[in-house]
């Protein structure tokens, strides 16, 4: 026996539904505007090699590789669900990629961070094979043991300088361009130029089919599965995807530092464990929260800069009381509270008539 | 004397209201029925007086304390015990080891496992068991048990009947009426309107998160069939 | 090469990694918590038996009688204090809880001590040796390790089978909320788990630290031994925690008898192989 059912008039709800119009709307007032004060200020960044001097040109490379990074561990734990603490095996392997192909094989180094990203991204399926075993945290440490592993082993190739490390011989610095300043202003372009590829390709991503069905793994892997997401691709697609920006960007970082170690290239502290207290402290999920986290922590590391680590640890009592109290980070509490969405990957329904 | 009552409890699943200003009162050595159908708010009822479910403090009252934001744990420290729906046993628990979680951090009182045992001598026979090992019947048996080993004075059983043969049904309800004859206070939800009716004294009928009806049941019984069906389904 | 050392020293160097991960073992499997700063536990551990040792002048193993109370108190506190409020949705909030707690244990310990490797000095009984049937020769330190290992195993397969603590630890395994209808305090349980979990990391980081030398760095790799250990065995099996710290420990003899630089690559080598071919380890118990 159930409850008998309300009468429905089928025609009445048509009519209903025909009288109400929506519009599926993805962009955003405030996105509209963000747009516009990014392009200016992409174009301002851009010009520094004319008003700023070394130190800030240095500083803003650096906050680029960093965004760049925060970004696709970002796409990877926020929205793909896949909390990796290994990061720096794609960092390392993209770095050791680019010095490896200069070397042996005379690649331009231009070239040869595009190679690193591509080798980064081939390593990432096999490895990829194993850790998907691993659930949750038990994924977040096998990553890592992942990284840990390629440290050793090219600690072990003499070729590469072994433990010590290797250095760009001068023929292969020079080969950018022979002038040092403009060296500096193509290793400064190209900053820029893989920070806004990285972000775009994580923002076309996020648009796209995959986006939502990013989102809706997130939000529940077994109903998204079960709806028909195939949410081992869907991951994998991320992590390949992932380790290919990471690659690039790893091949880029110790491209402009010029001399590459094991233990420079696969450091968890350098290449994740900041990273991810930008993501997290920024607001996790969203693309604007990694560049809210990394303005903080710079912000924070050059002001403690003369108190040895406490900047480090600062970071570490921050990004728990975020986790505890404002899980949607300090970008999140700002978006609340102003409704802003600069990035919009979200679909908005509008009424188009107005209601009756 | 009045052992639990409530008060215009009201109770809320996130943002959904699931209780709207339920009155609900039990003496001492009663035993009350409350049916009504899927949905209608049984369920939550119970969870909100044993503490599982936030509510204002003054809603619920037992034995003359507001409890009702008590934590579950200190409600049954009480006197309040609950054997849930669908049993929920533990796993990887043994009968004998089910039965002693429930008194181990609870009230001391008469119930022990000798008495438990004597109760249902099957669960003796099988004390070393797996609890999953065991029949739905004999499941059933282990909740009720588990329960009273946390020696209530008040008992709220929750669909005791559900995926039960007719048999063993009515083996159970043979020993609740040993329970209550020895003085515990017994709250029985049922979907099986008959099977509840008669082994109460007075009945409760919720509909959509509200009492719908109220009355004598079992052998003093005044309400008609057609009316507590009208009750029942919102007619 | 001389096989049966290998496999003494490897099984006896087990003893220590099961040690190291019984804690993480027994927050997993209680509250589905793992814990990132394990390992730094470990280090802190070490680094409160140092302080015990130098202000007291105590023989290391009698600091145990400071150090296993003092962090027993703060894993209470800290389940307390903190992680039960991430535990029960998502699995981000713990695991970037415990993530920041390790950086901050890491760089506290910096800055109070340094970065200096330090060490515990155990006195004669370092250098003793035993030598076994076979004709192998083992230090008196190892064996002891490992004997405290088999002891601390069999004391909690002991409180969790036989206790009335421990059957409410498994109740609350089974089902948290059915174990508070049974009047468990879900959270008190849990900082009970994790004081008794830092009981055991105590052991293991005052052992450690007799053996060979830690720094505040220190953490991080005795972290991934532990969930080395762990994984292998099989995830919430108590004694194939043993077994996985075993096989862990002769990997990395084996590694290291061709070269030192191959001690622990040998031992993730085996970690991955056996995750390929046995992803739910040897002794699997917990699916999750």
């Amino acid at each position: 026996m159930s409850t008998p059912a309300q009468p429905l008039d089928p025609n009445a709800t048509h009519a209903a539904l025909a009288q109400d119009r929506f519009r599926v709307e993805r962009s955003t007032h405030s996105s509209r505007v963000f747009a516009l004060v990014l392009t200016l200020g992409m174009a301002v960044l851009a010009a520094a090699p004319w008003w700023g001097d070394p130190g800030t040109m240095q500083l803003i490379t650096e906050m680029a590789y960093y965004l760049a990074l925060a970004q696709l561990w970002n796409l990877l734990a926020g929205y793909a669900g896949l909390v990796s603490v290994g990061q720096q095996a794609f960092v390392g392997l993209g770095g050791y990629t680019l010095f490896a192909v200069t070397d042996w094989y005379g690649v331009h180094p231009l070239g040869g961070i595009v190679l690193a990203g591509l080798a980064a991204g081939i390593a990432s399926v096999p490895i990829a094979m194993v850790v998907f075993r691993l659930r949750g945290a038990y994924f977040a440490v096998g990553t890592w043991v992942v990284a840990e592993s390629l440290l050793l082993v090219f600690a072990q190739i003499t070729r590469l300088g072994g433990g010590s490390g290797t250095s760009l011989t001068p023929q292969i610095v020079q080969s950018i361009a022979a002038d040092r300043g403009v060296r500096e202003m193509i290793v400064y372009w190209v900053a820029l130029a893989l920070v806004i590829l990285v972000t775009g390709a994580v923002y076309i991503l996020l648009r796209s089919r995959h986006g939502l069905a990013l989102t809706a793994i997130r939000d529940s892997e077994l109903a998204s599965h079960s709806l028909g997401v195939d949410t081992y691709r869907t991951k994998l697609l991320v992590f390949v995807v992932t380790a290919v920006g990471t690659g690039l960007i790893g091949a880029f970082i110790f491209l402009q530092k010029l001399r590459i170690s094991p233990e420079a290239a696969f450091s968890v502290n350098d290449w994740t464990v900041v990273v991810i207290f930008m993501v997290v402290i920024g607001g996790i999920g969203t693309l604007e929260g990694p560049i809210v986290g990394m303005l903080v922590y710079f912000a924070l590391r050059e002001l403690l800069a003369d108190y040895g680590t406490w900047y480090l640890i600062l970071l570490g009592v921050v990004a728990v009381l975020v986790m505890l109290k404002a899980r949607e980070g300090l970008w999140g509490l700002i978006a609340r509270r102003f409704n802003l969405q600069l990035f919009p990957v979200r679909r908005n329904l509008t009424r188009i008539n107005p209601p009756r | 004397m009045t052992l639990l009552s409530t008060h215009n409890l009201r109770a809320y699943y996130g943002d959904f209201q699931a209780l709207f200003d339920v009155d609900f009162a039990i003496d001492a050595g009663e035993t009350v029925a409350i049916i009504g159908a899927n949905g209608a708010g049984k369920t939550t009822f119970l969870r909100a007086v044993v503490g599982a479910l936030d509510c204002e403090q003054e809603m619920v009252q037992f034995d003359g304390l507001p409890i009702g934001r008590l934590a579950a744990h200190d409600v049954v420290r009480l006197g309040i015990a609950m054997v849930p729906e669908g049993r929920k046993l533990f796993p990887s628990l043994s009968v004998e080891e089910n039965l002693r979680i429930g008194g181990d951090y609870s009230r001391r009182g008469p119930w022990t496992l000798e008495r438990v045992y004597k109760l249902f001598p099957i669960l003796a026979e099988r004390r070393d068991t797996p609890s999953t090992a065991l029949s739905g019947g004999q499941q059933q048996m282990v909740a009720i048990g588990r329960a009273l080993m946390s020696n209530p004075r008040l008992l709220l059983c929750d669909e005791l009947s559900l995926g039960l043969a007719p048999v063993i049904i009515g083996e159970i309800y043979a020993r609740l009426a040993t329970i209550s004859a020895e003085g515990t206070t017994l709250v029985i939800v049922e979907q099986d309107t008959n099977r509840a009716l008669a082994a109460a004294d007075r009945f409760y009928c919720f509909q959509k998160g509200r009492v719908s009806l109220t009355g004598a049941a079992g052998g003093k019984q005044t309400i008609d069939r057609a009316t507590i069906t009208a009750a029942y389904f919102g007619l | 090469m001389n096989w049966y050392s290998i496999l003494v020293q490897g099984t006896l160097l087990g003893g220590l990694y099961a040690l190291f991960a019984i804690g993480l073992s027994l927050t997993f499997g209680i509250m589905r918590l793992v814990n990132i700063a394990h390992g730094d536990l470990i280090t802190l551990s070490a680094f409160v038996a140092l302080m015990a040792v130098d202000m007291l002048e105590l023989h290391p193993l009698v600091s145990l009688a400071i150090v296993i109370p003092v962090m027993f108190g703060l894993g209470y506190l800290l389940q307390r204090g903190v992680l039960n409020f991430t535990l029960g949705g998502s699995i981000l909030p713990p695991l970037l809880v415990t993530f920041g707690l390790s950086v901050i244990i890491q760089n506290v310990l910096l800055e109070g001590f340094g970065a200096d490797m330090r060490r515990l000095n155990a006195g004669p009984i370092e250098i003793e040796s035993v030598t076994l049937p076979g004709g192998v020769t083992v230090g008196l330190m190892p064996i002891i390790v490992f004997a405290i290992a088999l002891v601390s195993l069999g004391g909690l397969q002991y409180l969790l089978y036989r206790t009335r603590l421990g059957r409410a630890f498994r109740a609350a395994s089974d089902d948290p909320a059915s174990a508070e209808l049974m009047g468990i305090n879900k959270n008190h349980l849990y900082a009970l788990a994790m004081g008794l979990a830092l009981i055991f990391t105590a052991l293991a980081g005052v052992l450690f630290a007799m053996r060979t030398s830690v720094d505040p760095a220190s953490g991080p790799i005795r972290l991934i031994f532990a969930f080395e250990a762990i994984i292998i065995g099989g995830l919430g099996s108590l004694w194939g925690t043993l077994i996985g710290g075993i096989v862990l420990g002769i990997a990395q003899s084996i590694g290291a008898a061709f070269s030192v630089q191959w001690q622990i690559l040998a031992g993730h080598v085996a970690f991955l192989v056996i995750l390929l071919v046995k992803p739910d380890g040897l002794f699997p118990r917990i699916k999750d």
